[in-house]
């Protein structure tokens, strides 16, 4: 064997892509698995043969997400283990919310929100703290922050669910529900993918921005939980207990969570640009790129695109299940067709036309207000079909 | 001759022109953005409500001009079908240009690229080499596979080159997502109302807006078993069938028939231990000619009957005409004659109340009412079963009434509730009428009866001493019968026409006197009545009135104070029924679907393609110089240029790594 083949067989052998795990990537695997698997075979029973596939499925996307992206793998262990704890710690029904010490401050989901707003808005602080000191340090602290605050929001998520159960077997139901359930998933969406765009682009600048739009989605949740006793669980109306609200909605709002993305980095996009004629050395200039800015406004809004158009059409499956036609121009309905519509004229002037720049970071500001609109303005001004969350 | 050429010439310019402006991009941004609009519009103006709304909401001018231009059914205005003709149209003329060209270049590996072609590219870099032309040939053959792509190679007599490939599907992408269009608008069309309202224009048919039986709808208004697609509701009694449907359009509606009769055998809702509704079934039969037996299925829900190209859907219910018990209590002008009446719910009965004829129009019966309750620990409760009714008197006006069957709690009492109101629009004013200690209402009534009761009124007054002292007997009689006259006042006009009198006759600065002065006497008259009362029903007040009796008295008197304003000279009293419900099943056939369903899995795949499987190429051209390869490496990619060049250096330094070490 010649020196060039031994070298291009140890080139070929290098990256390959299982080789890759590590042993915690397995022990990952096999936690995965096995977890589904007690999962599967205790409560097989109380789901239709959707909601099993609906169970394989996302573990088989956990898996394989948390081999793409490794801080998947920690965070899903800990909301585990922190969920089963809270979940352990009611033995005499939900009233020992008030008693039990650790329910009582930290893994009741009541708690576990409050815990993932008060993180959330600190971590908003402390990456604008760290934009302004320029200080990667307090930087660093304010991811951790943010991982915290989502670690809590899944674990108050998780131990709401089981909750559910608690006030009947007939009352239990995912949380993605009503309107304080989704602004809670909102959250730790926009979160995640901010957090996957962060280690990508190995920047920490962006978090401040991102995360105003988290805590402002955090104040309304306060606002809702303590005016309006929004938190309270209520039973599902008869035509939202299906199994297909366990995917149209978290795939609507890893659409919205992207979008939401995207406009706040356009806002980023904005100031840099207004920047770069000045001077080099301003705060403004820590920003990102603009190249960079825009690849990552183009990349949040195609998948934003993906999953909203994913979503819309679930959405219209379940429509002809449950309304009887799979489109009726509800109100609801014709806002997420108008989303969908604007970020295609969107994404049709960036490839087609070749548009960049400022024009669509502005665009990109103006979808969020759309989307803003489709979300909750719906809800408020029109009715319709649609009326889960109504304010 | 000149002008014959020109002519040639000119036909495939026009068509080109014409393929050009439906082609493109601007026109497609443009249909979007209008498509956007009008949705917008119809979510802001709320769609196909009565006409008799907007003309109240814009006036009669401004109502005509919003009619003219559809915006009352915006989505399937002409003009709105027009804009989706016209985006099916574009994006049809650009899949037609741009597909195929597409389709060819995911197969074609760009093998005839040039060498200055190559070192312009932004990804591009060279090596000089102390190595064979084949050992390069063979790395590049398995690096570039390696790293997901395809390869082709070329040989010639100067020149040797590696072409590879990826993300073919990015081409398929753009094809499937524009295709999917295309799809979804001609099957949305298909199942909308495009084609009923082409009909209506030839005058084929007309929507009928009189409430009439299916079975007496004129044959213009029907329509057959060839219609392509509908959606439409009907309300199907307990116990019966029905083989049409009714789809609301316009100004009315037009009656649909089925190939098949379907029957209820039950309708059920089941609750929450909360109280909110949990779940609504409907026990199905199906008969048709077709099959040996019927088809027996239950519907919810989310868990509709497809049978046949047609969907069968739980979308609501109503009563379906209940038999109601009712006991007449009279209200006014006296008289204890209780009368029993039995009333089937949708039917309508004529009836002389205090020598009145009245028309009793019962609407609605419910089995239960699930309110906000009063108790904190829980957010609601049930109170019981209700009816509701319209009561229309000689000249035709009418009041709708709605009476519970259940006293119902407020604050440690229970009262018998009425609700009342005039128009729908208004919200139910309550009268509460206090239940006696037996649970009923026989106390009320007899205490009502004796102060309609003159020789009662008369005995009662005589008895009273109101002013403190003594008054001469020709003063007294006077007085008396002042009293008299003031009980009367207020058992014909209630404690509003008491105050009128008061604010009618008396001086300004001495009626707040007057009217304490008559509130006071009332009570007593009242309170004097209410003792007759209680000693017929022969309890002993020896010992004076327990807490709940004197409360009992203070609600009866409010109670009767509001009479008048009630408005019906009668209480039904909800004693018994038989409870019949009907359910309102939705019935469509959308054979749309078949093209819209593949249309949106295109659209799912099509997008991800485009998206996540980018076109990437690379190219590795070898040439051999004096006893060295020289080797350009390139790549090339349509997006996502930043992940590129990062992919692209990857790739150069597994080269390198290969064979420059």
């Amino acid at each position: 064997m010649t020196s060039i083949q031994a070298a291009l067989k140890s080139e070929l052998e290098r990256d390959a892509f299982w080789k890759g795990l590590s042993l915690f990537d397995w022990l990952w695997s096999i936690i995965t698995v096995l977890s589904t698997a007690y999962a599967y075979t205790n409560y097989a029973p109380l789901m239709d043969v959707y909601e099993k596939v609906i169970l394989v499925a996302s573990s088989a996307s956990l898996i394989v997400l948390g081999w793409h992206w490794k801080a998947i793998r920690q965070l899903s262990l800990l909301v585990f283990v922190l969920s089963l704890f809270g979940i352990s710690r009611y033995v005499n029904g939900l009233s020992d919310a008030e008693t039990d010490f650790f329910l009582r401050f930290l893994v009741s989901s009541q708690s576990a929100i409050m815990w993932m707003s008060a993180l959330y808005v600190l971590a908003t602080v402390t990456y604008f703290a760290a934009f302004i000191a320029r200080s990667d340090f307090v930087a660093k602290v304010a991811s951790a922050m943010t991982w915290s605050a989502t670690v809590m929001g899944l674990v108050g998520l998780m131990v709401r669910w089981r909750e559910s159960y608690l006030i009947g077997l007939d009352v239990g139901h995912i949380p993605v529900s009503n309107l304080y359930e989704v602004f809670i998933l909102f959250s730790i969406i926009t979160a995640l993918l901010y957090l996957f765009y962060e280690r990508r682009y190995q920047t920490r600048v962006l978090g401040g921005f991102v995360l105003l739009v988290i805590s402002a989605a955090v104040a309304f949740l306060l606002w809702y939980t303590f005016d309006r006793q929004a938190a309270d669980i209520q039973p599902l109306v008869p035509a939202l207990k299906s199994y297909w609200m366990k995917i149209h909605v978290p795939a609507n709002f890893i659409g919205y969570g992207a979008f939401a993305l995207a406009a706040m980095v356009a806002v980023a996009y904005l100031i840099r640009f207004n920047a770069e004629k000045g001077d080099s050395n301003s705060l403004a200039m820590t920003l990102p790129e603009l190249d960079v800015l825009d690849d990552l406004m183009y990349k949040s809004i195609a998948l934003g695109f993906a999953f909203f158009t994913l979503a819309t059409i679930l959405g219209a499956l379940w429509a002809a299940e449950a309304w009887g036609g799979y489109w009726s121009w509800d109100p609801k309905e014709t806002w997420a067709l108008i989303v969908w519509l604007n970020y295609a004229a969107w994404l049709h002037m960036r490839l087609t036309k070749g548009w960049r720049g400022k024009p669509m970071a502005a665009w990109a500001i103006v979808g969020l207000f759309v989307t803003l609109f489709a979300f909750l303005g719906v809800n408020m001004f029109l009715s319709g079909l649609h009326s889960y969350g109504e304010l | 001759m000149y002008k014959k050429s020109a002519e040639t010439l000119k036909t495939p310019k026009t068509s080109a022109i014409w393929l050009n402006f439906l082609g493109s991009m601007n026109l497609a941004i443009t249909l979007l953005l209008a498509l956007s609009v009008a949705s917008i519009i119809g979510t802001v103006l709320q769609q196909n409500q009565p006409y008799t709304d907007y003309v109240i909401k814009f006036g009669p001018f401004w109502f005509e001009v919003f009619q003219q231009l559809g915006l009352y059914d915006v989505y399937s205005a002409s003009w709105f079908l027009l804009i989706l003709f016209f985006l099916v149209v574009s994006t049809s003329t650009c899949v037609y240009r741009n597909a195929p060209g597409m389709l060819r270049e995911m197969r074609e590996y760009r093998q005839s690229i040039q060498l200055e072609t190559l070192q312009k590219m932004p990804n591009s870099v060279s090596w000089q080499l102390n190595r064979s032309l084949d050992e390069v040939q063979q790395v590049a053959q398995q690096i570039l596979p390696h790293n997901g792509f395809s390869a082709r190679t070329t040989v010639t007599d100067s020149f040797r080159l590696v072409a590879g490939m990826k993300g073919a599907g990015s081409r398929l992408g753009y094809v499937f997502t524009h295709v999917a269009i295309v799809l979804i608008c001609i099957g949305g069309l298909i199942d909308g109302n495009a084609i009923l309202k082409a009909r209506e224009m030839l005058g084929q048919i007309v929507p009928e807006t009189e409430n009439i039986p299916a079975n007496q709808v004129p044959m213009i208004s029907r329509l057959g078993l060839d219609n392509l697609s509908f959606r439409g509701s009907v309300s199907v009694p307990e116990g019966s069938q029905s083989n049409v449907l009714f789809i609301n359009y316009k100004e009315g509606y037009l009656v649909q028939g089925l190939p098949f009769s379907i029957e209820v055998k039950d309708f059920r809702i089941e609750h929450y231990a909360s109280g909110q509704p949990k779940s609504f079934e409907s026990d199905l039969l199906l008969h048709d000619s077709r099959l040996a037996e019927p088809l027996e299925q239950t519907i919810s829900v989310n868990h509709p009957l497809i049978y046949d190209g047609y969907s069968i859907y739980q979308a609501s219910f109503s009563d379906g005409g209940s038999s109601i018990e009712l006991q007449v209590w009279p209200l006014s002008g006296g008289g204890n004659q209780q009368q029993k009446l039995n009333v089937t719910v949708g039917n309508d009965v004529q009836v002389n109340l205090a020598g009145q004829p009245w028309v009793l129009e019962t609407s609605d019966f419910r089995l239960f009412n699930i309110n906000p309750s009063q108790d904190p620990a829980k957010k609601f409760q049930n109170v019981g079963p209700s009816v509701q009714f319209k009561m229309r008197d000689k000249t035709g006006a009418a009041k709708e009434f709605m009476n519970y069957m259940l006293p119902i709690e407020r604050a440690g009492a229970y009262y018998y509730l009425s609700g009342v109101r005039s128009s729908p629009a208004e919200e139910f004013r309550y009268l509460y009428i206090p239940m006696d200690e037996a649970g009923g209402l026989g106390r009320f009534n007899t205490f009502l009866r004796l102060l309609n009761d003159q020789d009662v009124l008369q005995k009662v007054v005589a008895k009273q001493g109101i002013l403190d002292q003594p008054l001469p007997t020709k003063d007294s009689a006077q007085f008396n019968q002042a009293m008299l006259k003031l009980v009367a006042l207020f058992m014909q006009e209630g404690i509003d026409g008491v105050m009128s009198q008061v604010d009618k006759n008396v001086p300004v600065e001495k009626r707040e006197g007057v009217a304490q002065l008559y509130v006071r006497v009332l009570q007593q008259i009242l309170g004097a009545v209410y003792v007759e009362v209680l000693a017929d029903e022969g309890v002993d007040i020896s010992l004076g009135i327990d807490e709940k009796k004197a409360a009992f008295f203070d609600d009866a008197s409010a109670a009767i104070g509001a009479i008048t304003r009630y408005g019906s000279p009668v209480y039904f009293q909800l004693v018994n029924f038989k409870h019949k419900q009907a359910s309102g099943l939705q019935i469509a056939k959308a054979p749309g679907k078949l093209l819209v369903y593949p249309g949106c899995a295109m659209l799912i795949l099509g997008v991800f393609l485009m998206f996540y499987a980018p076109q990437q190429r690379l190219w590795l051209r070898l040439q051999e110089t004096e006893q060295e390869v020289s080797v350009v490496f390139a790549g090339h990619a349509e997006r996502n240029g930043l992940d590129f060049a990062d992919q692209f250096r990857q790739i150069q330094a597994q080269f390198e790594r290969v064979l420059t070490t």
